[in-house]
């Protein structure tokens, strides 16, 4: 009986790039359905909207590279950075921002730089900075979360799909009846007017650490991420060195003077801290691939958020600190090289 | 108080390595099959590396079994023996499992009789032999490492001489592969028998067996085996079962907690390390004065009807071995010998075993698993974590990939083992080992 030879390995684990970016997608649906819950169906109208362009513009690139699409419009790689950047994004959110930020995200991001597995920057934070810094007003409209004992009004369905298409409010809603300052914003602003941390957690809004409703979110984030830890898709030596980086500055300054310095749970509860360390700063793509590497690479996040949230002029500083610390990468790959087996160093 | 035999308690555990389904029980659940002699074998000439033997019989001479039929080129080179009697037929170049060119080879039509050659003479007081006296032994007993990598055995030892540890290789870490699970459950006392051989002919002070936490039965037999011996020189080390935990430098890292040096031999940290098929072969030789003449083989897969333990004689085809298991069943896709991690897939079922053949895996897709497109590196990192030789298999990737001989040596090439983790882990499907294996190539060339 003849057979097919085949050099070894012969077989192969049951894992592959597509399986690994499904089980992303599963671990942020806990997330998303939180975010649906307080905010309403602003991120599902966003998500999609992203994706739109994410595939198109891929689609697009790959055809320019000369390469076959159908594998990588099919690895769910698009749909994992849409879904991050439409946590970024405002649930109330004009197209075109979104439509910019993606096209921003893959094309320029991800392809100018070679596609998939070659990105130095990654592409969701890429793509959302890039927003962030050109339409900041359209970046600030967060509407009240429904926890239900605020007195703002909420804008159902139509006014965020009239809102988001057209750029308009139905009659008799304004901007100002439906969006309010994030927590962050809300603690840098009353901190910049001399405030103290105790007479700025008096206004609504703030929940038990965070802003009330998004630390839910955050907390849903953070099971979606041990998610991740079980299924071997991430390691611990990233998440926890984010979030230990982030701890430790925002104790130091707690205990300096609580009057002036947020909690350290405000912080690990607040904004994107959660997202960037389970779901943002593991990107394998534009992280380091040591344990070394991962631990330096993270709490180098954790420690520029907290150095951007306190003395930057933005209320937030994940995506930047992310940013900053992947153009760290090469270096610290070279620096945290592991001693090779049987040699000496 | 300490058990004398256990050589640790703890299984060490080690940081690099996959767990891949091991699938052993197919095979284990049935007792070695002792094949018959078959009607006919083609014994190769060059189942060592290095020069081939030379033939010292003519076509239409009749062997016996256990007749030398060719002799070694050098010192400590294995002395080749007839696996059954009968006539020869053919002395000519042929194609043996595992080679892809054809060798110097005998092919021996038996006479069904199996009469044995009388020339050696069971020597029950072998222990006392000198070391020197013991080394040529076993070159006439044509020994080699039957672990797979055929390395002539009284070369290694004489090389090794003076080296106080003798470590003897049970772990048998690559899925499917149970025939040293089988020889420990069933002939555990022909290795430690062996083992103190080796020790003598090695001028040793301690042998250390090694086995996996996987293999009960095999532990009971060989602390048995060790009890009833005896000898408070040979003591037992459970390691993990994990791949690649029983390659040579692995298990001494281990079990020892030394590295073998870059370049350097495991005589260099002071350590021999030998198959426990082998130790059993060398006690087959000096107290029973059977040569190498046979070895244990796993055939097994969802592509065979019975899987099992077959001793078989060398140079039976492979063909003969599947129909002993059962014949082939359901849809065949690939016949490996060797594990699925390191086996090379054979190009048919009419090729000879050597000495190196300890698994037949004849492969369905299910044993597979799905093949998948390759896509490009994500550098999730899983390739580090795997590797043994704390390599960075991605970036010895990009350096293979541009062809940068330079940067390939400064990762660490030549210290790549060629077990396969990292491809395995791989959730690009990057066959990153077959870069490897080139670049090493190319850097040993130039």
């Amino acid at each position: 009986m003849r057979f097919a030879t085949n050099l070894p390995p012969q077989w192969h684990a049951r894992v592959s790039v597509g399986g690994m970016m499904r089980t992303v997608l599963y671990a942020l649906v806990p997330a998303l359905l939180a975010h649906v819950w307080f905010y309403g169906a602003g991120i599902l109208l966003n998500s999609a909207i992203a994706l739109l362009a994410g595939l198109a513009t891929e689609a697009v690139c790959l055809r320019l590279g000369g390469k076959v699409t159908a594998p990588y419009l099919l690895d769910g790689s698009a749909l994992v950075t849409a879904l991050l950047l439409a946590f970024c994004l405002p649930p109330l959110c004009p197209w075109w921002v979104t439509v910019i930020g993606m096209v921003f995200a893959i094309g320029v991001a991800k392809h100018a730089y070679g596609g998939l597995g070659y990105n130095i920057f990654n592409p969701a934070m890429a793509g959302y900075v890039l927003v962030l810094v050109s339409f900041p007003e359209a970046m600030a409209l967060w509407p009240a979360p429904d926890i239900g004992d605020l007195d703002y009004v909420r804008p159902d369905l139509a006014a965020i799909l009239q809102y988001c298409l057209l750029g308009s409010l139905p009659d008799g809603l304004t901007i100002d009846a439906v969006a309010r300052a994030t927590t962050l914003d809300s603690a840098k602003e009353g901190l910049g007017l001399m405030q103290t941390m105790d007479e700025i957690r008096t206004s609504p809004g703030f929940g038990d650490f965070g802003g009330a409703g998004w630390e839910w979110i955050n907390n849903c984030i953070a099971i979606g991420g041990f998610v991740l830890l079980l299924r071997g898709v991430i390691r611990w030596h990233t998440p926890a060195a984010v979030l230990g980086g982030l701890l430790t500055m925002a104790t130091l300054g707690w205990l300096l003077d609580p009057d002036t310095h947020p909690s350290p749970g405000f912080h690990l509860f607040s904004g994107g801290a959660m997202l960037g360390a389970f779901f943002i700063a593991t990107d394998p793509v534009s992280s380091p691939t040591t344990a070394r590497g991962r631990l330096i690479y993270g709490a180098g996040i954790g420690i520029l958020t907290y150095v951007i949230r306190t003395f930057g002029s933005y209320a937030d500083g994940v995506a930047f600190a992310v940013l900053l610390m992947n153009v760290t990468v090469p270096l610290l790959e070279r620096w945290t090289r592991p001693r090779v087996y049987g040699r000496v160093r | 108080m300490t058990d004398p035999i256990a050589y640790d308690a703890q299984p060490r555990r080690p940081a690099w390595g996959v767990r891949a389904p091991l699938r052993k029980s197919l095979a284990t659940r049935r007792p070695i099959l002792v094949a018959q002699p078959p009607p006919l074998v083609c014994i190769s000439l060059a189942q060592c590396p290095g020069a081939a033997a030379r033939a010292t019989v003519v076509p239409g001479q009749r062997v016996l079994c256990g007749e030398p039929i060719g002799e070694p080129g050098g010192n400590g080179r294995p002395r080749v023996h007839a696996s059954i009697s009968g006539q020869v037929t053919h002395v000519e170049p042929r194609v043996v499992a595992g080679l892809s060119d054809p060798v110097p080879s005998i092919v021996i039509s038996g006479d069904g009789t199996d009469e044995r050659w009388p020339g050696y003479a069971p020597d029950p007081g072998a222990e006392s032999r000198t070391s020197e006296d013991l080394q040529v032994g076993l070159a006439t007993a044509g020994l080699l490492g039957l672990g797979g990598a055929l390395f002539p055995t009284a070369h290694k030892v004489h090389t090794a001489t003076g080296a106080p540890v003798l470590l003897l290789n049970g772990a048998e870490c690559e899925s499917y592969i149970s025939c040293d699970d089988l020889l420990l459950r069933e002939r555990a006392a022909s290795i430690v028998a062996g083992g103190r051989l080796l020790l003598a002919a090695l001028r040793g002070q301690r042998c250390i067996i090694a086995v996996k936490t996987d293999m009960p039965e095999a532990r009971v037999a060989l602390y048995n085996a060790l009890r009833a011996c005896g000898d408070p020189r040979l003591v037992m080390s459970v390691v993990t079962a994990k791949y690649p935990a029983g390659g040579e430098r692995q298990l001494i890292e281990l079990v020892l907690g030394r590295e073998v040096p870059a370049g350097g031999h495991p005589a260099d940290v002071g350590v021999l390390c030998q198959n426990v098929a082998t130790a059993a072969a060398a006690a087959d030789f000096f107290l029973r004065g059977q040569p190498l003449i046979s070895r244990l083989v796993t055939v097994s897969g969802g592509g065979v009807a019975r899987p099992c333990n077959i001793e078989a004689r060398i140079g039976t085809p492979v063909s003969d071995l599947i129909a002993l298991a059962g014949g082939y069943q359901r849809d065949p896709r690939r016949l490996i010998m060797g594990g699925p991690m390191m086996g090379v897939a054979l190009p048919g079922d009419d090729l000879p075993i050597t000495g190196a053949t300890n698994c037949l895996i004849v492969a369905t897709d299910a044993d597979l698993g799905p093949a998948a497109g390759e896509m490009p590196c994500i550098r999730c990192g899983d390739c580090i974590e795997a590797c043994p030789a704390s390599l960075l298999p991605q970036e010895l990737l990009v350096a293979a990939r541009a062809g940068n001989a330079a940067e390939l040596a400064t990762l660490g090439v030549t210290e790549c083992i060629e077990c396969g983790a990292c491809d395995y882990v791989c959730p690009s499907h990057i066959p990153l080992t077959r870069y490897f294996i080139r670049g090493k190539a190319a850097l040993l060339s130039t």
